[in-house]
């Protein structure tokens, strides 16, 4: 199985078990280093896919908590390479597939025949990249696409049907169909009409969809799974990293309607 | 350091830019430039750039536009001979004065064009960051002019070093957000704004005020500014009987630089320089020299130079000027440099206030701490190229800056040259 496809299966299997993917968002090295790798098990072992996030200088797609935890992440000296080196000391084997979400400046820095190469060698999956196109993902999309390595697309409500349809079928690992035109972190709701977007989503997507932005409970959760394949949670989890008593497992399990 | 062309490569870049062919379709200005945005923001440029492509080519669009410039910003602005510092830097030389716009900058052309065009693709709100304020202050006064509510950006560093263009922005209607987030400049002021375009990219026009970000805000920007570059074209065939040997602007984002060089980009016998702010030094954070020490990159959705470190982190700038203080620039500087049509050096903030004193001692005209970046370069080059013509584009009045020139007590050398 091609690294991509691990991601994909992964949402398959949850779904197949009666239930949404979750897919859990953290940044990188926030809100201490040291905590990166214990976290990155916890979460790894009860989400089906684990998106690990970059952090860069200037996040203008993210809203107060994913800025907070960037520029926290940043100043503890969390880089792209320092990122690579932590998992390649991580056991991944048997748990859930492993994205990075990042800005795309931080990857073409580091080059992105070298990016690739040291991504698939340490178990990265696939990529997110919030500030990408399509119409310029080319010249990354192929180094990934040569090591069997994914580059999610993101649909929103803005896109039109004809234009969703062809980042569907660019898309590799799953479609990331954004609840909302905003940034991420909204306290707000999910917006009226976000059930008809993912059924005509789902419709067309030869992959998987899974929802974000906005999703910060299990009646989210299970509301979105009756649309889409599963639902990605970010700034809620973050946040609760960031108070450091929550148990990350429990707060998972939650999101999911389980017993904590 | 910065992208290596071979000599066939730079001149069939010079010959497209001369002819009007970049950028490309794709947005590019040879490698630079493009369109990097989140996806939530493509159907919205790709109506923005329908709708710009539409109405700038449309006759009745123009003939509104140059009579705004021409009726309500006071265009021509002057060409002001300036005989005295002539005289102590060995020089002709000559100001073109778009501090005389309405609204004391340059930025007036480029607010107005694009709140006539935000009016007519039927946006219901505008929003708008802001550096020294000068855009700000063009923006809230367009967008009132053609009767659209206004938000501007503006990062908390700046909101109090330029404290009265704060005050003239809400007196024409805008409302003012001081952004806390990042490094509370300029560049955080685009981050904010861009966030929040995103929230409602159908109903809100990005007033973008430089010539940076995605396609096709940087052709945009120029095209609106380029009126500078004809009229000094013009202005100095008349007044001078001759193009000026050089040209000298400031360059931040680089909107009046490009409106200034570009209609001159097809004159070999013109000398092009832009002036970036030096700061306090050559370290990194210490300046805002993009041009001189970046390397390319991807910011606020757009390739060019950047200032960064090795982990491709933008990095904190310094400038006296507000205006300057950005660590990115336009894709067509960045493009003009590597074909080397136009040099780039840069001014230290200590030159850049002394060269704004002696402009106020011996011409009586105090331009912005912007603006004085482009003097200090012409002086400095006058100094080695005696007798020629020079002509700087004085981009913007300093009234804005008494804050904080007010900090640096006066110097008494240049009353008496």
């Amino acid at each position: 199985m091609q690294p991509h496809e691990r991601i994909t299966d992964s949402i398959r299997r949850a779904n197949a078990a009666g239930r949404p993917a979750l897919v859990a968002f953290m940044t990188a090295g926030h809100p201490t280093p040291a905590g990166f790798l214990p976290s990155l098990s916890a979460i790894a072992a009860e989400a089906d896919v684990v998106e690990i996030g970059v952090p860069f200088s200037d996040p203008m797609a993210d809203g107060m908590t994913i800025q907070r935890a960037s520029q926290s992440a940043i100043a503890q000296g969390v880089s792209l390479r320092w990122i690579l080196d932590r998992l390649a000391e991580h056991d991944g084997d048997g748990k859930a597939p492993l994205l990075l979400m990042s800005y795309l400046n931080p990857l073409l820095n580091f080059g992105y025949e070298a990016l690739a190469r040291r991504a698939a060698e340490v178990g990265v999956c696939g990529f997110i990249v919030p500030d990408l196109p399509l119409e310029e993902s080319a010249p990354l999309g192929d180094a990934l696409a040569a090591v069997g390595v994914g580059l999610v697309q993101m649909v929103t409500p803005a896109t039109p049907l004809t234009r969703a349809r062809r980042l569907c079928e660019a898309s590799r690992g799953f479609v990331y169909a954004v609840t909302m035109t905003g940034i991420t972190g909204g306290a707000g709701g999910l917006p009226e009409g976000v059930a008809e977007y993912l059924d005509a989503l789902s419709e067309v997507s030869p992959l998987p969809v899974c929802a974000g932005f906005g999703i910060r409970s299990a009646e989210q959760v299970r509301m979105i799974g009756g649309h889409a394949a599963g639902a990605v949670v970010g700034s809620a989890l973050v946040e609760a990293l960031e108070d450091g008593q929550t148990d990350v497992a429990a707060f998972l399990r939650g999101l999911r309607g389980e017993a904590a | 350091m910065t992208i290596e062309f071979s000599e066939t490569e730079k001149a069939r870049l010079l010959e497209a830019t001369i002819a009007g062919q970049l950028p490309d379709e794709r947005g590019r200005f040879g490698p630079f430039g493009g369109r990097y945005v989140p996806e939530t923001l493509v159907p919205a440029l790709e109506r923005l750039t329908e709708g710009m492509h539409r109405h700038l080519a449309d006759r009745a669009f123009l003939e509104r536009f140059r009579h705004e410039l021409t009726t309500w910003v006071g265009r021509p602005t002057p060409l002001t001979e300036a005989p005295n510092l002539g005289r102590a830097w060995g020089a002709q030389v000559w100001l073109k004065r778009e501090d005389l716009a309405h609204t004391g900058a340059h930025k007036i052309n480029n607010a107005i064009g694009q709140a006539l065009l935000a009016k007519l693709l039927g946006a219901r709100r505008v929003i708008a960051e802001t550096g020294a304020g000068q855009h700000g202050v063009a923006s809230a006064a367009a967008c009132a002019r053609v009767g659209l509510p206004c938000t501007v950006y503006m990062g908390a560093v700046d909101v109090e070093r330029q404290a009265p263009n704060v005050d003239r922005m809400r007196r024409l209607g805008a409302e003012v957000h001081a952004v806390q987030s990042g490094d509370r400049t300029l560049r955080s002021a685009i981050d904010e704004a861009l966030r929040d375009w995103v929230s409602d990219p159908a109903g809100t026009y990005y007033l973008l005020g430089s010539a940076v970000g995605p396609h096709p805000y940087p052709y945009l920007v120029r095209e609106l500014h380029c009126v500078i570059g004809r009229e000094s074209r013009a202005q100095m065939l008349t007044a001078a009987g001759a193009l000026p040997d050089a040209v000298f602007a400031c360059v931040g984002g680089g909107s009046n630089a490009i409106g200034l060089f570009h209609p001159m980009v097809g004159d070999p016998g013109v000398a092009l320089i832009g002036v970036e702010a030096g700061g306090r030094g050559g370290g990194l954070g210490e300046h805002s020299a993009t041009l001189s020490r970046g390397r390319p990159g991807v910011l606020q959705g757009c390739y060019t130079l950047l200032l960064q470190d090795d982990d491709g982190q933008v990095q904190g700038t310094h400038s006296i000027s507000a205006g300057l203080d950005y660590p990115g620039v336009g894709p067509e500087h960045a493009l003009l440099q590597s074909i080397g049509r136009v040099r780039y050096t840069n001014a230290r903030d200590d030159d850049a206030l002394d060269a704004l004193n002696e402009c106020c001692a011996l011409e009586g005209i105090l331009p912005a701490l912007e603006t004085a970046h482009a003097f200090a370069g012409a002086r400095a080059w006058a100094r080695e190229n005696s007798g020629r013509r020079i002509l700087i584009g004085l981009s913007g009045r300093g009234d804005k800056d008494m804050p904080t020139l007010s900090r640096f007590p006066m110097e008494a050398r240049h009353a008496t040259a």
